[in-house]
């Protein structure tokens, strides 16, 4: 199973001292994050795609490109990638390129955005969210397995006698997430592929994750990938950890008062029970993580989100170390011993990647 | 024949309250109705003071708690809703008002709904038809023709020689929405499953991509 951290890329005020980080820091400080993640031990970094304040990361493959040139072992996504304002032949090119930079670490994961102006701003229409995200994953499908496509589609300039490059590394491509929090179309065109689904997991109550991760398993099944057991499934989740359970709730809790996602509204108490939010000890992270599985089944891949809501970034990478000392390699061993044996351990890695593993 | 479901909706804030009041009236009218019709009726009263907290949390959160799931739920579900508010600042309460909001706007089309508010005046009796029955307009509600306004003086005088006063207004308002919720529960078949997948084949063709 992968672990990794997931990160929005926010510029949010530190509410304990009102100060407020440049974009400059804020973009240095997710470099450190990543780099951090790496040297902890974590299998995946991810940022999010945004094109407006107070987010920064509006240029993923640049950020993803250079952590690339500075990690050896990470491997880098994105939560999500707009594929519905994005050019598809843009993001083919693009994650082809970052794909060989990265000798064959990178996997992406598809979304359509929460934020209503971006389609406009993009030339698109936001009530053909979904009909976007269907016809330019199509194209993005094609763009990466056909060296020389012909396109007519909806949504884009027809293509006519068009290669993509460059052509992914060893002509296998990136592997692909599609993620949603309650679209049933979106989990059906994940199961349709073979792709993986990934379940958004932070900020909504478990429900939503299950409804759609069952959904998602059976259609796979249906398509004929595998059993539904089989299906390669992602989940976020919210965390923050010290020793001391008492400690984690005091320091955090301005923060979540404060948080622009949820803040001024329930308790932090009232959120961590109605959500996957955890708040506490080593101890409670693992076993809330751990069940997790008990409505989603056995799964490949878990995010967390660690660097939102104003934490400083000391405080970021301290979360880091706890994460990779006390609470991922205890969850590596109980969800292993938990998988049966013909459930895929990971998402499937580029050939180089495993070639590197095994060397 | 299956229990028809109503839901009455009291936005009312005092206890006791005029808006409660007026909603347990309209249900006891809608109810004597049906029951002359041999129907047999099950009714739940929705006191939106209890929600408000975790109104207002929707609204911050995006989703809501278990118990504002739970009355979401059975208004949606229902055979028929009674609506009343009272009248604050020219228009239907906030509370009223954020309540429907976070209802799928899809969720009633179709549902009779009865429309009633209480005020402290007559004066604002028109609230009924500027601003509850649009609303429900919007949600391609069914509703019945009578609506009922109950100013605090209603509550103590009866009608004059021009006017039918409150009880008429109500009996007449309970016996519409009666027959309206029986034509319409008649008619509904089994329940659709909204969540049924489109399958992706067809996804592609509506995009002419298959």
């Amino acid at each position: 199973m992968q672990f990794g951290i997931f990160t929005v890329g926010d510029v949010t005020a530190d509410p304990t001292t009102g100060r407020t980080p440049s974009e400059h820091e804020r973009i240095k400080n997710t470099v450190a994050i990543a780099l951090k993640a790496e040297e902890v031990g974590l299998d995946v970094f991810a940022t999010g795609e945004h094109h407006n304040p107070p987010f920064v990361p509006s240029s993923p493959t640049t950020l993803l490109g250079h952590i690339a040139a500075r990690t050896e072992n990470l491997v880098l996504s994105t939560s999500t990638t707009l594929i519905t304002t994005n050019d598809p032949v843009k993001i083919a090119e693009d994650y082809a390129t970052l794909q060989h930079l990265a000798d064959g670490r990178v996997d992406l994961m598809m979304g359509r955005g929460n934020t209503g102006p971006v389609y406009p701003w993009f030339g698109q229409d936001i009530r053909q969210g979904i009909p976007l995200a269907i016809e330019n994953y199509a194209l993005l499908h094609k763009l990466w397995r056909e060296d020389v496509v012909d396109w007519e589609g909806k949504f884009r300039s027809a293509l006519q006698g068009f290669t993509s490059t460059p052509r992914p590394l060893d002509g296998v491509p990136p592997f692909v997430w599609h993620g949603s929090i309650r679209s049933p179309e979106i989990a059906e065109q994940a199961a349709y592929y073979g792709d993986g689904f990934f379940a958004n997991h932070i900020f909504w109550p478990k429900q939503h994750t299950e409804k759609m991760v069952r959904l998602y398993r059976q259609r796979y099944a249906h398509y004929g990938h595998g059993t539904p057991e089989q299906a390669i499934v992602g989940l976020g989740g919210q965390v923050f950890v010290r020793k001391n359970s008492q400690d984690a709730v005091r320091e955090f809790r301005p923060h979540f008062d404060n948080a622009p996602v949820y803040g001024h509204g329930p308790s932090l108490e009232e959120f961590s029970s109605q959500t996957p939010l955890t708040v506490g000890s080593p101890q409670e992270v693992i076993e809330r993580t751990l069940s997790f599985r008990e409505y989603v089944g056995d799964y490949q891949r878990q995010l967390f989100l660690v660097d939102h809501a104003g934490l400083p970034l000391k405080t970021v990478l301290e979360q880091l170390d706890i994460l990779g000392e006390e609470v991922v390699p205890v969850l590596r061993k109980e969800f292993a011993n938990l998988r049966p044996a013909d459930v895929p351990a990971t998402a499937p890695l580029h050939p180089a990647v495993t070639a590197k593993k095994e060397a | 024949m299956r229990t028809l479901k109503l839901v009455a909706v009291s936005a009312g804030l005092s206890s006791p309250s005029s808006t409660r009041l007026l909603a347990d009236r309209l249900v006891q009218a809608t109810r004597y109705r049906l029951a002359e019709q041999e129907y047999a009726v099950d009714v739940e009263v929705l006191e939106l003071r209890g929600l408000a907290v975790d109104i207002a949390k929707n609204f911050v959160t995006g989703f809501p708690s278990e118990a504002l799931r739970e009355a979401i739920d059975k208004v949606t579900a229902a055979d028929g809703v009674i609506t009343v508010t009272p009248v604050f600042t020219a228009s239907y309460s906030g509370l009223f008002k954020s309540f429907f909001d976070l209802v799928d706007p899809t969720a009633l089309t179709g549902t009779p709904v009865l429309l009633g508010a209480t005020g402290g005046t007559a004066r604002h009796s028109l609230v009924l038809d500027h601003a509850l029955r649009p609303l429900f307009a919007y949600l391609r509600a069914r509703t019945a023709p009578t609506a009922v306004y109950a100013a605090s003086e209603d509550w103590g005088t009866g009608g004059d020689e021009y006017t039918e006063g409150l009880p008429h207004r109500i009996t007449r308002a309970g016996e519409e929405f009666a027959t309206l919720v029986a034509a319409v529960a008649d008619r509904k078949g089994d329940s659709v499953d909204a969540d049924e997948v489109v399958p992706f084949a067809k996804q592609l063709a509506d995009l002419r991509l298959d």
